[in-house]
């Protein structure tokens, strides 16, 4: 939206025209996160310098908000930050104005899943959505069946790396097969079957 | 005393010996544990970045299933889960939509819900329910001159938890000094380990283990703890993949606190699932 | 329900005021409702009735309409009552005939539906009209003013405000709970943005202050007591022993150099330890009145009692004096100013900044001492052991302010003063100094020059607030250095800076003793607990306790220009009210009717004012008019139902209730 390229790679477009913007994101966003408080932010920064993960992200968390704000919505939604954010609630705990990062972190996520903004091929998402799907099945999570899923979904051979590993585990017991799930998944569907996000 | 054991998945698999070592500490301190009936997952981060009304609403059922069978305090030991619990505990109180909805799906698998049960993380337990001192009377073998890494990890104490300061807490520290050993004074132990990108974006997630074991060694630690299953699992597994990567070596026993109480307690290397650590042994001399 | 002769003739008045009350409430129906209520001759409605024509307007109805009684719908009592008195008694009614009623912030400002708004409008009005039939006429009462003034607080406000009313011929006390006046001001170095040195142009003042005839300092003291009220104030100050006799001692240094201790042991508050005192001490070679005084908490004689007393001995004047007690003075005043201050943030509640924990890491104050001259390194910039000089240095801005989790506010002078330690921590040391700043605060004259130039003199600057302070090094350069983490918010970057020195430049919060000072003077404080000025804008240096003023950082976060004049506003107003010579009181007082008066005492016990008196042979207590500020307690507590409150009779409360009731 803002960066357009020619063919040179050269940007094409600098200014990013307030008509391209969404100007309800933010809202749309605060109110998936439960709570106003993101329009109180000060940009200080305070976040991204207590983000163990910030120094990976393409924008930090800081910069997220400040575009949320202003409505930068397929950019927010498109970034890898929101998946590198590992729920670890530091930014949480330490911002000064009270504002929930994380839980705006997770309503980014879920927003882009809904909105299939998420960036394609990111290995994050992936083990996101076939960890949903495990707990839909099996009610739990059996780690071989949960990392098997997901090394087809996103790359097979990445699981190579892995085997050596896979194997000692085996061997202390650490690592289950099977797993029967739990005895009520009739239950549990009814109830996940009934509320949408 | 005794306390609804909500396990969580990794206990069955990867973190049985936290589990195996949690259960035998218990056990030896005469405290009752009674297992929450058809648990489900906790809805932990990667269930909540795709639909928040169902992790709450998942999490609930557990909450639910353990009223049902009583009104002990649940004991989580994972911190996934034990911050998953909390949070809904939070959610159901504070949103009266989000009350709503899962009272009703609740219903509909013919539940009922109060949220009154008390979620507690072992560690609180063993400080505030079981105390210090009882611990010491159990100690058989002191940890003499060991030096001891408290990890504590990032969801154990944030942002729910009220048990210890979460900056800086100490609980791990004071069990450390009650066993007879000598805690590390080092500024990470609350520095996230990377949760599951070990396995989805290793480069950053390595990094991220592999600097907190590299502090730890730095400060002269001997052997570091941790509350947590994936944390353990990162620190401890991924050893040689780091020392390798990085080029130094970080190799150094990671093991479940209860694993250390018990060597202390002098329990059975079997009981405390010592035999299934990848990561070098913990000699006591 | 009443006895009342004369026909009564209600005016009723409802404010637009602008879109304030008529862009909720339709202003309109509410007059057209009134006009028709029972005794209403005329209702009108006005843009704003505060205003010279909507004053006039009242004025010309009560006499061309023959009005006898006022009804006032528009804003709150506080803000206008006293202009709609003043209007009703300029056309000839006694000005209790008027009655107000706040549709401003009891309806239009705190609800959105307009319909409810407009109901509610007329339910309040109903019931003033209601009540003020049953409203008497009142006269009232004018007490004169003693000329003298107490100032509590021996600061750079304190001192100011004294000055100024001394200077004005005023008899002043001037009381300091510290054993020296000159306060925060005092242990600065340079004050920005002038640099000029704090102790030079402060300690002259300090010194008028103990020469000039029209003020009595107790320094030592606290105000223990407060009794009466405006013009009229009774004060118990307690002197606390300082075990040297004050009128003895000249500072002669010599029982400090006896002290049995040969070295200073404990921690020294004026360097904010910094550096070490001995149990005997004088604050600092400047400080005002110059005696010495005697910790009791650290002294061997208090302690054990067996102590050589080598300083009573070496005292040629036989100043000492072991047997010293608390002494308490009583002092009457007609005015209070509350010079107060502060107190710093506690810099060990931003854990996460590692103060206390992490040796070199100081707070602002500390730093101040640091760069001085006459301070414990005479102005060598070293780190905590002593002889080390950093070669950078961190400064992190809003320590504990701009935070919900510690302070809320901004304190207003740190983003200053950090500037002027940069500037002065680079010219003593030359370290590389860096600023972590969230917004840059500057307004003053001459601030923004200073900011441009620290700017041009090489000082880093970088916006974002500071996550951590610790000492994890990850590369061999950052091994044995403090690391800050912040974000550059301006590149968009995470950076991790090594220093040697962190400075926390700690905000400005509520003095520990507020609340109990706030009590004592019977004023309030806003919410972060700074004492509440009586209008933010229009009376900032008043108090809603008439005669009691504020100034300085008592009030809130000040720097010394804004808190001198301040000072200045305080001692003026203070001034006008000694001059008037009288003040005229509220007659909400309460009274008792002897003959129901069942002698139980319960309302003597209960008056926080100390103004209900028993007397034995009538066999009945009575209140002194005087001293009752009209608060209500004891016509509630009165089991015989003999007391009565002006303004506040059963009838007329009742009557009012019932407007509300009847529809």
């Amino acid at each position: 939206m803002t960066m357009k390229s020619t063919q040179n790679n050269l940007p094409l477009q600098e200014i990013s025209h307030e008509s391209d913007l969404d100007k309800n994101f933010g809202k749309h966003i605060a109110k998936m996160a439960h709570g106003e408080k993101l329009f109180g932010c000060i940009q200080c920064g305070n976040c991204s310098a207590s983000c163990p993960m910030s120094v990976y992200m393409d924008h930090t968390p800081r910069k997220i908000i400040a575009m949320i704000r202003a409505g930068f919505r397929d950019e927010v939604l498109s970034s890898k930050t929101i998946w590198l954010c590992a729920s670890c609630y530091n930014c949480t705990v330490e911002c000064p104005k009270g504002i929930k990062i994380t839980e705006i972190m997770y309503a980014l996520k879920r927003d882009a899943i809904l909105t299939k903004n998420y960036p394609k091929g990111f290995p994050i998402p992936i083990l996101s959505r076939t960890f949903y799907n495990e707990v839909k099945r099996s009610g739990r999570i059996n780690e071989t069946s949960l990392l098997m899923k997901y090394y087809f979904s996103y790359n097979i051979f990445k699981s190579l790396g892995y085997a050596a590993l896979a194997i000692k585990l085996f061997f202390t017991g650490r690592l289950i097969l099977f797993e029967k799930g739990i005895k009520n998944k009739a239950g549990l569907k009814q109830m996940l079957s009934s509320s949408k996000n | 005393m005794k306390y609804l054991y909500f396990p969580g998945c990794s206990l069955k698999s990867s973190g049985r010996s936290y589990e195996e070592s949690l259960l035998s500490v218990l056990k030896k301190m005469n405290v009752g544990v009674e297992e929450i009936d058809d648990w489900n997952c906790c809805g932990a981060t990667n269930y909540m970045a795709m639909n928040e009304r169902n992790a709450i609403g998942i999490t609930a059922r557990n909450l639910a299933l353990a009223e049902k069978q009583g009104k002990e305090d649940i004991m989580a030991p994972c911190a996934a889960c034990y911050m998953g619990l909390l949070k809904t505990q939070k959610y159901i109180e504070t949103e009266p939509k989000v009350k709503e909805t899962v009272l009703t799906n609740l219903k509909k698998s013919g539940l009922e819900f109060e949220n009154t049960s008390k979620v507690r993380h072992p560690l609180d337990i063993f400080i505030n329910d079981i105390s210090l001192d009882t611990i010491k009377d159990n100690v058989y073998a002191p940890l003499k001159g060991v030096k001891v890494a408290c990890y504590y990890g990032c969801q154990l104490t944030r942002p729910y938890a009220t048990f210890d300061d979460q900056r800086d807490p100490q609980s791990m520290e004071n069990i450390v000094k009650a066993l007879g050993g000598t805690p590390v004074e080092w500024p990470i132990k609350t520095r996230c380990c990377s949760g599951s990108m070990t396995s989805t974006v290793s480069e950053i997630g390595l990094r991220m283990s592999y600097l907190i074991l590299k502090e730890a060694k730095d400060r002269g630690a001997d052997v570091m703890i941790t509350a947590c299953p994936l944390c353990q699992f990162n620190l401890e597994c991924f050893q040689g993949k780091m020392s390798g990567k990085y080029g130094e070596n970080v190799k150094m026993p990671v093991m479940y606190f209860t694993q250390l109480m018990g060597m202390a307690f002098g329990l059975d290397k079997k009981e405390l699932g010592l035999h299934r650590m990848l990561s070098p042994e913990l000699s006591l001399s | 329900m009443s006895n009342q002769k004369e026909e009564i003739r209600i005016g009723y008045y409802v404010c637009h005021c602008g879109h304030n009350i008529a862009g909720v409430i339709d202003v309109k129906s509410v007059a057209e409702y009134c006009a028709k209520l029972p005794n209403v001759v005329v209702a009108r409605e006005y843009k704003y009735m505060c205003s010279d024509p909507g004053q006039e307007l009242i004025q010309k109805d009560i006499k061309e309409l023959n009005l006898n009684r006022v009804v006032v719908a528009s804003c709150s009592p506080l803000l206008h009552e006293s202009t709609f008195r003043g209007a009703t008694s300029k056309a000839g009614l006694n000005q209790f005939y008027m009655q107000m009623v706040n549709i401003r912030e009891n309806a239009s400002w705190v609800h959105e539906s307009k319909e409810e708004a407009t109901e509610k409008a007329k339910d309040l009005s109903r019931a003033a009209i209601h009540r003020v039939a049953f409203n008497k006429a009142l006269e009232k009462k004018k007490v004169p003013v003693n000329p003298t003034a107490l100032v509590v607080g021996g600061g750079i406000a304190g001192i100011a405000a004294a000055m100024s009313l001394a200077n004005a011929g005023k008899k002043v006390y001037l009381v300091e709970k510290d054993p020296t006046i000159g306060g925060y001001m005092a242990k600065f170095d340079k004050t920005f943005p002038t640099l000029d040195c704090a102790a030079c142009i402060l300690t002259p003042k300090m010194s008028s202050v103990l020469k000039h005839p029209n003020i009595t300092l107790l320094s030592y003291s606290e105000v223990s007591e407060v009794e009466g009220y405006v013009g009229n104030y009774k004060i118990k100050v307690t002197r606390k022993p300082r075990y040297v006799k004050e009128e003895l001692c000249v500072g002669c240094y010599d029982c400090i150099t006896a002290c049995t201790f040969k070295e200073g042991k404990f921690p020294d508050e004026f360097n904010f330890g910094l550096s070490k005192r001995k149990p005997v001490y004088i604050p600092f070679p400047q400080a005002t009145p110059l005696v010495a005084v005697i910790d009791e908490k650290t002294c061997i004689h208090f302690k054990t009692g067996k102590c050589p007393q080598t300083c009573a001995k070496a005292c040629e004047r036989n100043a000492i004096d072991f047997t010293q007690k608390p002494e308490v003075v009583e002092l009457n005043v007609g005015v209070v100013i509350l010079t107060t201050g502060f107190q710093p943030f506690d810099a060990k509640k931003a854990s996460n900044y590692g103060y206390g924990k992490y040796p070199n890491v100081f707070t602002s104050l500390e730093v101040e001492r640091l760069v001085n001259a006459s301070g414990p390194t005479e102005g060598h910039v070293v780190l905590r052991d002593g002889v080390t000089h950093p070669k950078s240095i961190g400064i992190i801005h809003c320590v504990g302010s701009r935070d919900e989790k510690t302070n809320k506010w901004c304190s207003r002078v740190c983003c200053m003063y950090s500037l002027k330690l940069a500037h002065l921590l680079k010219e003593h040391s030359g370290a590389e100094i860096y600023n972590f700043y969230i917004d840059m605060r500057t307004p003053g004259k001459g601030y923004e020059e200073f900011y441009d130039k620290l700017l041009n003199e090489g000082v880093q600057f970088i916006r974002g607030r500071v996550a951590e302070v610790n000492d994890w090094a990850t590369t061999p350069e950052e091994k044995g250095k403090l690391l800050i983490r912040a974000e550059d918010t301006m590149i968009g970057m995470v950076r991790r800076i090594p220093v040697d020195m962190v400075v926390l430049a700690v905000g400005l919060e509520p003095g520990k003793d507020a609340q109990e000072i706030r009590k004592m003077f019977n004023i309030s404080c806003s919410n972060e607990g700074f004492f509440l000025e009586r209008h933010p804008k229009l009376a900032p240096v008043d108090t809603f306790t008439e005669g009691v003023f504020i100034a300085g950082a008592c009030q809130g976060p000040k720097d010394i220009p804004d808190s001198v004049a301040q000072a200045g506003a305080a001692a003026a107003q203070a001034l006008a009210l000694i001059d008037t010579g009288h003040v005229e009181l509220e007659p909400n007082t309460a009274f008792i009717t002897e003959e129901r008066c069942c002698g139980c005492q319960v309302c003597v016990a209960m008056c926080p004012y100390t103004a209900i008196s028993f007397d034995p042979v009538k066999k009945a207590s009575s209140i002194n008019e005087a001293l009752c500020k009209g608060c209500g307690t004891c016509v509630a507590a009165c089991g015989s139902n003999a007391i009565t409150q002006n303004l506040f009779t059963d009838v007329e409360i009742m009557s009012e209730i019932d407007g509300i009731l009847i529809n």
